[in-house]
């Protein structure tokens, strides 16, 4: 890919966290620096675990897939490579090929001389998979407590720890993610709308139809002034987008993260500190 | 002045203290169950100090002494034996002896007895006990498929109380006024017998006495049009699982691979114990509590009238094998282990207080039928 002509202007040195001026340089459009080579390197690595544990398994079949961590058995010990032992060096991979992104990403911040909040909601992705991965079942005692790595198998996975807890919908934890999630489409999809409507004015140029001007944010404004009262402005969409699509995720960590360390018990049984109050029983 | 904010705040404190202080929260280390293949996530995560509970709650006691099966036989030396009329004397003592410890130790034995003439069925636990023994016979004769030969004795359900603490009767449920809200099916209350949750009330008398269809898992990916179930029947069955689940003391894992409830092939073999568990129940309330309606009074009775019935925490008491798989039929084999007699009086005609015996009209056992002498006398000295 071409470089653009006003993007060199961008294309400055330093701000590596590590390794100086070493790998501080671009390779087509993509910026390397040290955490671009581990990225690379972890990535490689771990992809070539997971074909080698398709390898050895029963299918080539893409959805049917699985690298299955070890037997609970094993606790938090070392398991044989077949048995788990594969999915403990990629689970390391992932997080190392992960947590290197994130920094490149950081080091892309400091040279551009902008804020970490790409490289920290990154971290917050990064967090949830390491609460599934490491923190849960370090709590639990046992690397089999994570989740298996394949396409159907991680659905069931997700399925049948949830019955594990009876009615996961019953997790408070749960409801607040789902909630979340939900309310994080909301907002993007009224953001969106809003954006378009405003840059897409209409009018085709014909008869009464006159070819409109493209809108301010005044005009955005307005809209969500006069239809709800209220208009959280330009700015801060993004700040709430933000945090509604970071706390989706971080409450997801923590439904799971409770789910066991923390409950044992059906997630129905949690409400009983409702039934409970003092009001009514 | 703003008085939301202390009044929000002020909730706040309150709600937020109730979740941390209220909810019966565990904590690490716990013990795991590994049901499925590695990864599959059929685990089942204990707690260790609510498993410890369990353990001391649920302990078989011992019997009182070792009874002699050699002797004179109860129904010879007693009046009005029909059931244990097969046990030796000392056996039948021992028995007596048991069932008192096992249902009524604090009543004793005129929880059961008019003490003037113990041979009486007056007091109307006399003849729901003989009843029960039959069950009891019953269960541990033709439902191996479910206890397997651990058996149950009076003490599994009971354990030390008149009234099993883990029984059902017809819900209450708030009715089909307010239709303008949508029919509730049951639903949106607190279901004691399903773990708390909010699904159908009334899910324990649709499989445990009637025998509404309980799969109703469509077959297929996509729908064909053959499965006529919907969401509503799907609750119905998630109430029944929520309760087989909680009275054992276990999750949807030790039956299910959740991939597909349906598939038998998938399941853990518990499964199938659990089929049979679920028509035990269904022929223990239908052949036995419920014919019983007559001569219970009313207090014994639920909320609208039924009797007191059978769910599978009546035996479970929250652990997966009742008891911890400890087999108390292994020393009362002979009283409870094999039908006797399975005779079935007409108990619309009890009138307590005065029947003072309670038996079908052909019974044998207290006057034997005219040629049948021969046979009796034959049984009692082949023992």
């Amino acid at each position: 890919m071409a470089l653009l002509s006003f993007e060199r202007k961008y294309r400055v040195r330093g701000g590596t966290l590590i390794g100086g001026d070493l790998f501080d340089f671009w390779v087509g459009p993509f910026y390397v620096g040290f955490f671009g080579l581990t990225a690379a390197f972890f990535a490689v690595v771990g992809t070539a675990l997971i074909l080698y544990g398709a390898a050895l398994g029963p299918t080539w079949n893409i959805w049917r897939i699985s690298i299955a961590p070890p037997d609970l058995s094993y606790g938090l010990g070392l398991a044989p490579l077949k048995d788990g032992g594969l999915w403990q060096i990629i689970t390391i991979c992932a997080i190392g090929a992960f947590v290197s992104w994130a920094l490149r990403e950081v080091e892309i911040c400091r040279k551009l001389g902008i804020g970490y909040h790409v490289p920290f909601a990154f971290g917050v992705a990064i967090f949830a998979y390491v609460t599934l991965v490491v923190i849960r079942p370090v709590l639990l005692g046992a690397w089999g407590h994570g989740f298996p790595y394949g396409i159907f198998s991680h659905l069931d996975w997700v399925s049948n720890v949830g019955y594990q807890y009876l009615h996961f919908h019953y997790n408070p934890a749960h409801m607040l993610a789902v909630s979340l999630f939900f309310t994080t489409t909301l907002a993007l999809s009224l953001h969106g709308g809003l954006i378009l409507s405003a840059a897409n004015p209409g009018g085709d140029g014909s008869l009464r139809n006159k070819q409109d001007v493209v809108k301010t944010p005044e005009y955005e404004d307005t809209f969500f002034r006069d239809i709800i009262g209220y208009s959280v402005g330009t700015l801060g969409i993004h700040r709430l987008g933000l945090v509604l699509a970071l706390n989706a995720g971080f409450w997801s960590a923590v439904c799971i993260v409770i789910s066991g360390p923390l409950w044992n018990k059906g997630w129905p049984q949690w409400w009983n500190w409702w039934l409970d109050l003092p009001i009514w029983s | 002045m703003k008085l939301w904010i202390p009044f929000a705040a002020a909730a706040g404190v309150f709600v937020g203290a109730a979740i941390i202080f209220g909810a019966d929260w565990d904590l690490p280390p716990v013990d795991t169950d590994q049901i499925g293949y590695r990864g599959s996530g059929m685990y089942h995560t204990l707690d260790r100090e609510d498993q410890a509970a369990l353990k001391l709650a649920n302990v078989a006691p011992e019997p009182p002494y070792e009874a002699d099966p050699e002797g004179d036989r109860a129904k010879d030396v007693y009046e009005n034996v029909q059931v244990l009329g097969d046990l030796s004397d000392d056996q039948f003592t021992q028995f007596m002896a048991s069932i008192t410890e096992w249902v009524a130790p604090v009543q004793g034995c005129a929880y059961c007895h008019n003490e003037e003439n113990l041979a009486s069925d007056e007091v109307y636990t006399k003849v729901v006990a003989r009843r029960m023994i039959q069950m009891t016979q019953h269960v541990n004769e033709d439902w191996q498929a479910h206890v397997a030969q651990t058996g149950v004795t009076c003490y599994t359900c009971h354990q030390g109380q008149p009234v099993p603490a883990n029984v059902w009767a017809r819900n209450l449920v708030p009715g089909e006024k307010g239709t303008g809200l949508g029919w509730s099916g049951g639903q949106n209350i607190v279901n004691k017998a399903a773990g708390n949750t909010s699904l159908p009330s009334n899910a324990l008398e649709s499989y445990l006495l009637e025998d509404k269809p309980i799969r109703v898992h469509s077959l297929t990916a996509l729908p064909n049009g053959e499965n006529p179930n919907t969401t509503k029947e799907t609750e119905s069955t998630w109430a029944l699982m929520m309760h087989m689940s909680e009275s054992l003391g276990v999750n949807c894992m030790t039956c299910h691979n959740s991939r597909a409830f349906n598939d038998w092939d998938q399941s853990p073999p518990q499964r199938v114990t659990a089929w049979h568990g679920i028509r035990m129940a269904r022929d223990i309330n239908q052949s036995f509590m419920t014919g019983l309606a007559p001569v219970f009074p009313d207090n014994r009775k639920g909320p609208e009238g039924d009797v007191l019935k059978v769910g599978c925490a009546t035996c479970h008491n929250g652990v997966q094998k009742p008891l911890y798989g400890v087999s108390m039929l292994q020393d009362y084999v002979d009283s409870l282990g094999s039908k006797t007699n399975t005779d079935v009086p007409d108990f619309t005609t009890y009138k307590p207080g005065e029947t003072t015996t309670m038996s079908p009209a052909k019974t044998t056992s207290l006057e034997p039928a005219i040629g049948a002498g021969e046979g009796a006398t034959a049984l009692a000295s082949a023992d």
